[in-house]
């Protein structure tokens, strides 16, 4: 039963390679891009070896813990990243439960993250090179290491299921996670500067860790590098009571999902709420405004970029604040204002991707394609333009540069209004692999980008040519100090953005008059 | 039948009324595989029309072609004389879509929903609301118009599909799979709404697979199979005698004739 449950996990990754080249080149990048770091790991424990063992003990620890962590956290906050084998579909077949664990276990390895895992983990014994009993124990404490991230990982799921039915909690979690994410970078940043304080701190902290679950697996073969084997069993022992008690959860929630199907309750409310289709004339072309700004606001698929957007900035900020100093603050508030904003004018490119079939409401109705290119970029414009210009006011006003506001909003206008003319061609010309309605923003079906990351890099040099007259007039401004260039860029921007922006929908709703039944086709290809 | 004679649309054919719906030398292809192999119908304007056959027929895909969802390879489609693939949007306004298997914009309440489809379709304001009202009444979801349709269950989200369909008052009303899923009282109600619309000179299609319901709501039927119409015509006409249901398996065939599964008998 156990090798039916891997066979199936390969049938399954096997056949959706086969469905498209496309998916087998992007495996292909991601298993290079794993074998990549995998490889810097192996090099990096193996010049690990090299110092003591004291500081080989906490730096494994400290990698191990962190990973540790990571499996369990991303599953519950990413629910349904990976649900090839989803144990609700195996209700209806009575499997022993002791196989089904063990199947969807084992099934874990199978794809890119769990094997670099159960590799890097087994490999830390590279880093006791100079002690090969402690890089036996690490052999057999990796292994273990892997598979309790794997089971973990899985009990968080389990434990989060009866949570994550509830449509809300899976829409919300979604787009919280990505805050974080987004805040990496400053954090590392902030944390590096710090490492001469952490210096002292790391040991200490590792020796903690080495008492808990998270860290204990991985602090065995320091106790046996040093010979205090009391130690090593006392820490084995804890690692083998997580895994157990992880496995236990896992069945017990198990257990509990396979006789109980997922129900999200809802109790009736009634007609009277319009939201935005109040607010925007009744005709064909506003009422797929009003549809798209409620959509922005309530699919995460389109509200997780809404979070990320204005929140950029402020990344910007964070990164500018080590070099400069105030002085470049205002600019660069405002021209992460203007990423911003091209942000969410861009994604309109993908927006029929993201309707899926429900697109064929449009074509049942008969929209024209000017309707329905105009209400998408008036619903993106009512987003993207307020952003931006907030952002640029906002800077210029902190750091006292209004001379430059001129240039900045130039730049913002002609990004919207050039984006929005790009966008609205390329939705009606080229359909992607998005998320479906209904899933995890973060979720990609293995390897299927790589065609969607071409015509994603196509439309931003697209942008890019078109704001040409734009970035040169506002940069002359910029370096000259002359506040004239400054209000050209701001004329040309208005200018050409208005006229990107109805080319582009002109001959967006010319490709889409013509190639609405071929949209539908292709978005009905994936679901 | 009432005869509510509609203004015509091609003063040519004034002596006879277009069909509702004429289908000639339809084809699709998928890759190798033929879906639908040029077939030809007509759907009397006025008439509830059944469309049968059993999974996989290329009953979805003739639907989809003739509603200008789906490019046919070869053929043409009329609706009311007017053609589907010549003169799209005017096509589309006659007609009344249900499709089977397609999402719908499920993050709208259904109010939403119904009034987004009747927008779309150019309405105003004013009429799309009364109409809006009436017909989440009528359908019984008057209490659950708040509610986003991503909460609905599968009968209300087939219900609010009908609504969406039914809002720009068609005259010709298309239903790939209109019951499935849908309980026992709503889909009475339907059935009355249906009949109803049919009563007052407006043109019925729906696509199914329960025979029973076929014979019993519908006075016109086509049995189609493999991408070929088998047999079409009054339901009288086709099942001559017998049931419908053994009629269209006489057809289709498809029988197993064996003894079956021996193993399988518990005594």
């Amino acid at each position: 039963m156990v090798a039916h449950l891997l066979r199936l996990k390969l049938a399954l990754l096997r056949n959706s390679l086969r469905r498209s080249p496309m998916q087998l080149i992007g495996l292909a990048i991601g298993a290079l891009y794993g074998l990549g770091v995998l490889g810097m790991v192996l090099v990096g424990l193996a010049v690990l070896g090299t110092q003591g063992p004291g500081t080989i003990g906490v730096v494994i620890v400290l990698a191990g813990s962190a990973l540790f962590l990571g499996w369990l956290i991303i599953p519950v906050v990413a629910a349904g990243l990976d649900m090839t084998l989803d144990p609700a579909r195996f209700t209806t077949y009575s499997v022993p439960m002791t196989s089904l664990l063990a199947g969807l276990a084992l099934s874990g390895f199978i794809g890119i993250p769990g094997a670099i895992t159960l590799l890097a983990s087994v490999g830390t014994a590279a880093a006791w090179w100079r002690q090969p009993v402690a890089a036996g124990a690490a052999v057999l404490c990796g292994a273990l290491a892997a598979l309790t991230c794997v089971v973990a990982s899985r009990a968080m799921t389990a434990a989060s299921a009866s949570l994550a039915s509830s449509r809300r909690f899976k829409d919300l979690s979604g787009v919280v996670l990505l805050v974080p994410l987004l805040f990496l970078g400053p954090i590392i940043a902030g944390v590096t500067a710090g490492v001469k304080d952490l210096q002292a701190y790391l040991p200490s902290l590792a020796n903690t860790l080495s008492w808990t679950p998270l860290g204990a697996v991985w602090a065995v073969p320091a106790e046996v590098a040093a010979d205090r084997w009391g130690l090593a069993g006392a820490k084995l022992a804890i690692a083998l009571a997580a895994t157990a008690a992880l496995a236990w959860m896992w069945k017990a929630c198990l257990a509990k999902a396979l006789v109980t199907p997922a129900y999200a309750g809802n109790s009736g409310r009634s007609a009277g709420n319009m939201g935005f289709f109040r607010l925007f004339p009744p005709t064909p072309a506003g009422a797929v405004a009003a549809r798209s700004l409620t959509y922005w606001l309530r699919d995460p698929r389109y509200s997780a970029g809404l979070v990320i957007a204005p929140l950029l900035p402020l990344v910007f900020v964070f990164a500018g604040s080590r070099t400069g100093g105030i002085g470049t603050l205002g600019l660069t508030l405002g021209l992460g204002g203007v990423l911003a904003a091209f942000l969410v004018v861009w994604s309109i490119s993908s927006d029929i991707s993201y309707d899926n079939t429900a697109f064929a409401l449009h074509l049942a109705a008969g929209v024209s394609g000017t309707a329905d290119r105009a209400g998408r970029a008036m619903a993106a414009a009512c987003l993207a333009l307020p952003l931006g210009l907030l952002y640029a006011v906002v800077g210029a006003g902190m750091a006292g540069t209004w001379a430059l506001l001129p240039a900045v909003l130039g730049l913002t206008v002609g990004v919207v209004g050039s984006g929005l003319g790009l966008a609205s061609v390329f939705s009606a010309r080229f359909t992607m692999n998005a998320p479906l309605p209904g899933d995890s923003p973060l979720k990609s079906k293995p390897g299927n980008n790589f065609s969607a990351m071409l015509i994603q890099m196509a439309g931003f040099a697209g942008v890019g040519v078109l704001l040409l007259p734009e970035i040169v007039l506002a940069v002359v401004a910029m370096a000259t100090r002359q506040p004239v260039f400054g209000w050209m860029s701001l004329t040309c921007g208005i200018v050409l953005g208005a006229v990107f922006v109805l080319a582009g929908i002109r001959i967006g709703a010319r490709i889409y008059d013509r190639r609405a039944p071929e949209l539908l086709l292709a978005v009905s290809a994936d679901r | 039948m009432t005869e509510i004679a509609p203004h015509l649309t091609e003063p040519a054919a004034a002596a006879q009324r277009p069909p509702a719906l004429a289908i000639r030398g339809l084809v699709k292809r998928f890759g190798t595989k033929v879906a639908v192999d040029a077939i030809n119908l007509d759907v009397p304007a006025g008439s509830f029309y059944g469309l049968v056959g059993p999974n996989g027929a290329g009953k979805t895909t003739t639907l989809s072609m003739a509603t200008g969802l789906l490019r046919p390879d070869a053929g043409q489609v009329w609706v009311h004389g007017v053609e589907v693939w010549g003169r799209p949007l005017e096509a589309k306004r006659l007609m009344g879509l249900l499709p089977d298997g397609v999402r719908l914009f499920d993050r709208l309440t259904g109010e939403q929903l119904v009034t987004y489809a009747g927008l779309l379709r150019g309405m105003d304001k004013d009429t799309v609301a009364g109409r809006v009202a009436d017909l989440l009444a009528t359908l019984d979801l008057a209490k659950d118009a708040g509610t986003l349709v991503v909460d609905y269950s599968a009968g209300m989200t087939k219900k609010i599909a009908l609504a969406a369909a039914l809002i720009h008052a068609p005259r010709l009303l298309v239903l790939d799979e209109p019951f499935e899923s849908v309980d026992p009282v709503s889909a009475a109600n339907i059935r009355d709404i249906l009949h109803g619309y049919v009563d007052s000179g407006g043109t019925v299609i729906v696509s199914s697979h329960v025979m029973d319901l076929v014979q019993r709501m519908c006075g016109h039927v086509a049995v189609i199979a493999g991408g070929n119409v088998l047999a079409a015509g009054t339901v009288e006409q086709v099942r001559g005698g017998l049931s419908l249901e053994d009629r269209f398996v006489e057809l289709v065939g498809g029988r197993n004739q064996g003894t079956g599964l021996a193993w399988l008998r518990t005594s």
